[in-house]
């Protein structure tokens, strides 16, 4: 006779505890560095490599817990150190390089002295030092799907459980299947890969299905160029994805999970390949989970790469082997998916949302966001923002909490021009709708969509032209071409937009734009190319200034587009002397003028901008105009002739 | 789909030809369900790099398959290359955060600095360059990977001095290798008589 599900489980749960106190109770300082792929790429292993150097060198005895990535990617590599013996409480260190683990080691770790002035706040609230739960990038988010990011260590198993993971699965097992599904969809969970198909019913229809060996995959081939909230979920907290599928696998009668992630994020697959491993080594996958009947098991298959099998039907011709191209639905996967069998399909912060939803009830998860739309929203904030990283917000936030109060706004005291969201099949949104609340329903209002929720933010530097003719070069290449319309009208459009950011834009190329826009969304069969035009469609009707001016005038009011712009140094301020933009450019392309001042060659210059970055501040001399003839034109002296020359020029004289 | 840019197949080298040999004896552990091409690709080309003709020959016939059946599916995702890449692979990011902060100019810089255009390898199969459509590093953008090492907030000025730093590096490691060889093959005298 099998233990119950309950008893097996809080024997693991006592497991986890101890480790947990032990580690606590461990009297010794403890540094947990934040070591996710964005992490990583900002210095982490370097400054973890310093902190084990210096503890060896320093002689003193301390702890490194290596935890996944807490969404702050502006302030990445991230440091939290609990040193309680010092007095002062565990520490938020942001931007911390090799060198100032190493002075943190010594300071901190060996002396005690903080150092106040490398702070970015404590992690919890106290009498001595600000908490950073104070600031509105902290504060103004509700973590439901990331609560634990950054909390916990992603490969080890027990951190998760202690943390009070997999507590519902004992739960789950012992309830009506009928009964769980009641609770997500009495929850109004939406999935969260972008469409907002209610989770519930999905669930349900699948549980009706008669077919055998139903399937559960998890969808996270996140293909859009800006969005990296599924990664880091992957990375930070895989268990909680893992416990969202078996209670779906449990609830609509499956067997088999596939999670289905880019080959092209080593570190999530690693991640979650060892996460199912150490579950399956406690019994909470595999045949008869935590002693139950349920057999339910998790295989990873690794996507290679192509957007369109973001759309369901394509990702599952990907694992049958074929071209991810979409198919016709009906049947939809629920009825008939992978190899005909009955599937669930939903997106990774789905599965996430799973667990804290069977956990506090509910009710509590309509009690967060607006009616329509219960919950969060995990957005990854990037561009031109002071704060930028992921960030969790209830649904119903307004855009302008969102981007100033939370992201801090536009550096550079710029003026914000357009936000744009969803990506390739996003649209932008301007300035009068920073006041739009951000859901489902009132994104598509407004043009734009939930999509994957990657978020740019682009100051009034930025062309909207320029933008919409990188998403649509995107399309293009990632459309499979199964539809013509989307095959052709791709092309087309991005035709169109190139000829506009060439400076090469006739009179009626705004029309025939929004004409193939229109056939394009309307000729397609599946989601890539229904919303490919919406980049073109938006910024069409929010930022029509930016068009005309390419077509009428042959400039780009954001100075982005090359063909439209030049680069001149201005003469009254550059310094005599000062070769800091000739020693930059890659090209040859700055020259001394006769007064030993500097110029441009415009017809070698690649306006790669590089000049502006170095040319310095007290001189501030570079310019950049558009249209390109507004640059004066500053003559190149005849070159110098040596010395060696003029004799050889000489020798060659007749006479 | 991506143009696909095949450059002139090179033959197999003689290490390579070795690899496939074994690769062949391993296949058939993968089984023979259609469901298992794409890992098998995935796991040809995580042993020799990229798909040679020869290797889309072997898992066609593993799989009673056409090699042109073969060949759609790897050319329709973006994982696969055709030809082999350089030691060095360089792979610029293109997402949107780095295009709007100048990816492209990036891009540009190594091109005219290693005189390959992208998906291309150099002559001495030292570097290659391709794009990427985004690596999850938006908050460090532009952002370039040379091998497996990530740079974050490129400028086209760090291109030179990374492309330097990898020759420095492997001239480094040969003359640690053996002292007495001329450090670069060009420095290498042909035989005599």
């Amino acid at each position: 006779m099998n233990p119950a599900p309950h008893q097996m489980f809080s024997r693991l749960k006592d497991e986890a505890d101890r480790r947990r106190k032990e580690f606590a109770e461990a009297p010794v300082p403890k540094i947990h560095i934040g070591m996710a792929t964005c992490g990583i790429a900002a210095g982490a292993q370097e400054t973890k490599a310093a902190f084990e150097e210096a503890l060896a060198r320093l002689g003193v005895a301390a702890r490194i817990r290596t935890v996944g990535c807490c969404g702050h990617c502006y302030a990445e590599p991230v440091v939290i150190i609990d040193h309680p013996e010092s007095g002062f409480p565990p520490i938020f260190y942001p931007e911390v390089s090799a060198g100032k683990a190493g002075m943190l080691a010594n300071f901190f770790l060996k002396e005690g002295d903080p150092r106040l002035e490398h702070i970015l706040g404590a992690t919890v609230a106290n009498d001595l030092i600000p908490s950073v739960m104070e600031f509105p990038r902290f504060n103004l988010e509700t973590r439901v799907i990331m609560e634990r990011c950054g909390r916990i260590d992603p490969e080890d198993i027990h951190d998760y459980i202690a943390e009070g993971g997999y507590a519902t699965l004992a739960d789950v097992l012992e309830r009506s299947p009928a009964g769980i599904i009641e609770d997500i969809a009495a929850a109004g969970l939406r999935g969260r890969g972008g469409a907002g198909f209610p989770t519930g019913r999905k669930w349900a229809l699948a549980r009706e299905a008669k077919a055998p060996g139903k399937v559960v995959i998890c969808n996270a081939d996140e293909g859009d160029p800006g969005a990296y909230m599924d990664r880091t979920l992957l990375e930070s907290n895989p268990h909680q994805i893992i416990e969202g599928m078996i209670t779906c696998g449990c609830a609509i009668g499956a067997d088999t999970g596939i999670i289905y992630v880019r080959a092209e994020y080593p570190l999530a697959v690693r991640t979650v390949t060892r996460a199912i491993h150490q579950a399956r080594g406690l019994g909470l996958l595999g045949k008869g989970i935590l002693g139950s009947s349920l057999d339910f098991d998790i295989e990873v298959f690794q996507g290679s790469g192509a957007f369109v099998c973001g759309e369901e039907t394509a990702l599952i011709r990907s694992i049958e082997g074929f071209r991810g191209m979409p198919v016709h639905r009906p049947p939809y996967p629920v009825e008939g998916g992978l190899n005909g069998r009955p599937t669930v399909i939903n997106n990774v912060k789905t599965f996430a949302a799973v667990p804290p939803i069977l956990q506090n009830g509910p009710d509590w998860f309509r009690r967060i966001g607006t009616g329509a739309s219960p919950g969060t929203a995990v957005f990854s904030v990037v561009g031109s923002v002071v704060h930028p990283g992921l960030v969790e917000v209830p649904m119903g936030t307004s855009l302008r909490t969102l981007i100033f109060d939370i992201c801090g706004g536009i550096p550079k005291k710029k003026r914000f021009k357009a936000v744009q969201i969803g990506g390739p099949s996003g649209g932008y949104l301007s300035e009068p709708h920073l006041d739009t609340p951000i859901d489902f329903d009132s994104l598509a209002q407004a043009g734009a969509m939930m999509g994957s929720g990657g978020m740019v933010v682009m100051d009034e530097d930025a062309c909207l032209v320029d933008v919409s003719r990188f998403f649509l070069d995107f399309t293009q290449k990632e459309s499979c071409g199964k539809c013509t319309f989307c095959r052709i009208g791709t092309r087309q459009l991005l035709g169109l937009l190139e000829r506009l950011t060439e400076g090469l834009g006739r009179e009626g190329d705004l029309d025939l734009l929004q004409r193939v826009s229109e056939d394009v969304k309307n000729g397609s069969l599946c989601g890539l190319g229904k919303t490919a035009p919406n980049p073109v469609l938006t910024s069409l009707r929010y930022f029509f200034d930016d068009y005309e001016a390419h077509v009428r005038e042959k400039r780009c009011p954001g100075k982005m587009c090359r063909p439209l712009i030049a680069y001149y140094i201005d003469l009254e301020k550059c310094a005599r002397g000062c070769n800091a933009c000739e020693g930059c450019c890659p090209v040859d392309a700055v020259f001394i003028t006769r007064d030993r001042k500097r110029g441009i060659d415009p017809s070698k210059c690649v306006k790669c901008g590089e000049c502006v970055a170095a040319c310095p501040p007290e001189y501030d001399a570079v310019r950049r105009v558009s249209p390109p003839h507004l640059a004066p034109v500053v003559e190149r002296p005849p070159p110098e002739k040596k010395s060696l020359e003029l004799e050889a020029e000489n020798a060659k004289k007749p006479g | 789909m991506p143009f696909i840019n095949v450059q002139e197949s090179p033959g197999l080298s003689p290490e390579e030809s070795a690899r496939l040999d074994e690769l062949k004896s391993r296949l058939h552990t993968m089984g023979q369900a259609r469901g298992t091409l794409i890992p098998m690709l995935q796991h040809v080309q995580d042993t020799l790099s990229y798909l040679p003709p020869a290797a889309i020959g072997m898992v066609a016939e593993h799989l009673g398959l056409s090699a042109s059946e073969v060949y759609g599916v790897a050319s329709f995702y973006n994982q696969f290359r055709f030809n082999p890449p350089g030691r060095n692979p360089i792979k610029v990011c293109l997402g949107t955060a780095c295009h709007v902060k100048g990816g492209d100019i990036i891009l540009e810089n190594f091109e005219r600095k290693l005189e390959i255009k992208e998906g291309q390898t150099t002559a001495d199969r030292e570097f290659s360059i391709d794009r990427v459509a985004c690596v999850g590093c938006c908050a460090l953008a532009p952002v370039a990977l040379v091998g497996e090492t990530l740079y974050g907030k490129m400028q086209p000025s760090k291109v030179e001095g990374i492309v330097l730093r990898v020759r420095i590096e492997k001239e480094k490691q040969q003359r640690a290798k053996d002292p007495h060889e001329p450090s670069s093959p060009s420095d290498v005298q042909p035989p005599q008589g």
